[in-house]
């Protein structure tokens, strides 16, 4: 076998002190995967509690400390950095055929940083936990007796991580890109990851000083936050939201940049335009600093700042329904075929539909003070997140992994992992549209009896769920145990990352590649028919 | 192939202006975060200010502004030596470097000793952020949240003078290594950079705290 980055250099160290993008993609990958984990264990534990109205297997002070585990760890541990820093790190210069990325080193540090923040994270948990919710609402985060200092400075340092990435990935498509890709030649993957970097790098800071002066608060009671000392609690919400609308965008677009690069392939078509999907990006994240009021409708805030929040948050279903109509239209009479990563990526074109259009409810301002604080948030957010996100992750997972791993998974178990989850995932989260709209309020320990029959269904959809995360996990991990068998180009894609082997050497390509024709050219026959499998 | 001659090229880099574009890409991103984190403060201020404009007039009474004032010119002076130190990188005049960044972390520390001043003179009459704060005698109550403020800016703008003085120290070290050349000084370039968003956010804190009108 030829050497690849996987096999040389060889052994742990050789592995720790890497400044290889691919081998820090496959250790983010491999930390993700665990955070991933971790938070779904939570979300189990969720649903199990919420089987009866009252006490079903904890206390209503290890609920809150559950439930905001679960959301602390998915957001900042597993969502933000998921798609940018693995699958992101590990293809962003394959793509843009370059040898790495700007800033080698900075990305080794950025990994470790992610460690130290999931390392306090992890302190937080067992030194009492947290209960305020994964937003730290004031002023119950600066008086609770549980770890939120813990937690915050996690989340700050955390968001170090995020903003080096960010950074990174700035640097490396301005500057990294192979001789003749121009900007409109790039895969529209790097356009995702552009505006991605761009929202990391302008919100993340203002997160990171609004921790602080949690902190702060909470050691030298500064009186900001406080209104006993004169200081405003909604002023915190604006802080977070400032942040936290953006860093939302920050999960999507990545998934956004997965699905473009995903249907296409499984279409055998070109893009169906290509720079109206690459300038919604941009705009999606233009806009995406502009709406954080919408989360704010009941706090107080003036009705006139609500309109306009209101309106605002309305612009983002344009650049957001550009993008799908501009897959679907790629799909329209293509030559389809439903490989895995395409089974992902139309589920995720379904349910990001749902959510989508569910967050304009949200955004209406009379819909949204019924709404406001229900279970239709927690489905509108779960669907964009994870049958948004979540599923254009496992799209981009399924469809590089025989590029990362040289190795080829069990389509059969991929197919049925795929159909159990899709099911699972509508199964949990419809039917928490359906109990939010009757008024189910989120974060309750207790509900009343006539919610019951839904609570039930939702958490046998989570269930279904689980079951098919570990289907996935169990045939995973049987590729990587077998020896390397994925040609360089198993899905006859035209991206430069498939030009090179599957796992690719050390630095990336034999040669710089020159780029002469678009990133999504299936108009002529693949370059190279002996490889594409039977 | 010229790699062999140009020992900081990276691999990963075709040329060596690629390399130095890319590097000061980054900084200025880097710049930018810094100022949305010192933003997130300015904001907090100007909303508790909007609040409290008493307090606030009456607190910042106790502030040296001639202290400040001689800081900010220590400061400016120490942006010109940096400057200069940056130039006498371009032109290879190797001692002229290594003064004018020596120079650069002498202002650099005397700022900070003034600051030291400042602050130990805070600290005896009370005039602490948030709970800590026991000054006697105040006829306008609230004058605690300016501290806070105070100490919060003032302190993290302070952090990042000591990093500054890290970084031009990792520079001088190298400077008298002789890693330097016209063809490479991108890592002067950057720390200058760095330098001056740090005087330039002690230019909007100056006024801000000390000249409250």
């Amino acid at each position: 076998m030829e050497p690849n980055y996987l096999s040389t250099p060889r052994g742990l160290k050789s592995w720790l002190t890497t400044v290889d993008h691919k081998r820090i993609g496959v250790m983010y990958l491999a930390s993700i995967l665990f955070a991933f984990f971790l938070g779904g264990v939570f979300a189990i534990l969720i649903r199990i509690e919420l089987l009866t109205p009252g006490r079903t297997i904890m206390s209503a002070e290890t609920y809150n400390r559950v439930f905001t585990l679960h959301g602390a760890i998915m957001i900042f541990l597993f969502i933000i950095p998921s798609i940018p820093a693995s699958l992101g790190n590990f293809v962003l210069p394959l793509m843009l055929g370059a040898k790495d990325v700007a800033f080698p080193r900075l990305n080794l540090a950025s990994y470790y940083i992610y460690v130290a923040g999931a390392l306090l994270a992890v302190g937080a948990m067992v030194t009492g936990g947290v209960d305020t919710g994964w937003t730290f609402y004031t002023p119950y985060s600066t008086t609770t007796n549980s770890s939120v200092g813990l937690m915050t400075l996690a989340a700050f340092v955390l968001g170090f991580s995020s903003i080096f990435t960010g950074i990174n990935f700035i640097a490396t498509i301005h500057k990294l890109r192979a001789p003749g890709m121009s900007w409109f030649k790039m895969p529209l993957f790097a356009w995702g990851i552009y505006a991605t970097a761009i929202i990391q790098v302008l919100a993340t800071p203002v997160l990171g000083i609004t921790l602080l002066l949690i902190l702060m608060e909470r050691v030298f009671s500064i009186g900001i936050f406080n209104p006993q000392l004169g200081g405003d609690p909604i002023l915190f919400q604006h802080f977070f939201w400032f942040y936290s609308h953006p860093a939302v965008y920050i999960m999507i677009l990545p998934g956004m940049a997965i699905i473009s690069e995903v249907i296409p392939v499984f279409s055998r078509k070109t893009i169906f335009g290509y720079k109206a999907i690459a300038y919604s990006s941009i705009a999606i994240a233009a806009v995406s600093f502009l709406v954080w009021g919408h989360h704010m409708f009941v706090s107080g805030q003036s009705q006139l700042a609500n309109a306009i929040f209101s309106f605002l948050t309305f612009l983002v279903a344009i650049p957001s329904g550009v993008k799908v109509f501009n897959w679907i239209a790629t799909m329209y009479k293509g030559s389809i075929s439903l490989e895995a990563p395409m089974l992902y990526a139309i589920s995720f074109l379904l349910l990001f539909a749902i959510g989508g259009l569910t967050g304009l409810f949200l955004g209406a301002l009379a819909v949204d003070v019924h709404l406001h604080d229900t279970y239709f948030v927690v489905a509108h957010f779960h669907f964009v997140m994870m049958g948004g996100t979540v599923m254009a992750f496992l799209a981009g997972l399924h469809y590089w992994w025989p590029k990362m791993f040289g190795r080829t998974y069990s389509e059969k178990w991929a197919r049925v992992a795929a159909a159990l989850i899709f099911v699972g995932f509508n199964v949990t989260f419809l039917s928490q549209f359906v109990l939010g709209s009757r008024g189910m309020p989120r974060r309750y320990y207790n509900y009343l009896d006539q919610f019951q029959p839904l609570h039930v269904f939702s958490t046998v959809g989570s269930w279904i769920l689980a079951l098919g995360f570990f289907i996935m996990a169990g045939y995973l991990w049987v590729s990587l145990r077998k020896p390397c068998d994925a040609p360089a180009n198993p899905w006859g894609a035209v991206g430069l990352e498939w030009q090179t082997g599957s796992p690719p050497p050390e630095h990336n390509f034999e040669h710089v590649p020159l780029v002469t024709h678009g990133p999504y050219d299936y108009s002529q026959p693949v370059s190279e028919p002996e490889e594409v499998q039977a | 192939m010229s790699v062999a001659a140009e020992p900081f090229l990276q691999h990963h880099f075709t040329t060596a202006e690629q390399q130095a574009d890319a590097g000061k890409i980054g900084m200025w991103l880097f710049l930018v975060t810094e100022i949305l984190l010192f933003g997130g403060l300015f904001v907090g201020f100007a909303i508790m200010q909007g609040l409290h404009p008493e307090a606030f007039l009456q607190a910042h009474r106790h502030l040296d502004r001639t202290l400040g004032f001689i800081n900010t010119v220590v400061l400016l002076s120490s942006s010109y030596t940096m400057v200069m130190a940056v130039w006498s990188a371009q032109n290879e005049r190797r001692k002229r470097l290594i003064v004018y960044l020596l120079l650069t972390i002498a202002f650099a520390g005397v700022f900070l000793g003034i600051k030291y001043i400042e602050y130990s003179h805070k600290f005896h009459e009370g005039l602490l952020p948030g709970r800590f704060y026991h000054h006697a005698g105040d006829t306008v109550p609230g004058q605690f949240m300016f501290f806070s403020f105070y100490f919060m800016m003032t302190g993290l703008h302070g952090l990042h003078i000591l990093g500054g003085i890290v970084a031009i120290s990792w520079v001088l070290r190298r400077a008298i290594r002789g890693d330097f050349s016209h063809k490479y000084y991108t890592p002067v370039d950057l720390v200058g950079l760095y330098w001056h968003l740090v005087d330039v956010i002690w230019i909007y804190l100056f006024p801000l705290l000390y000249l409250i009108k």
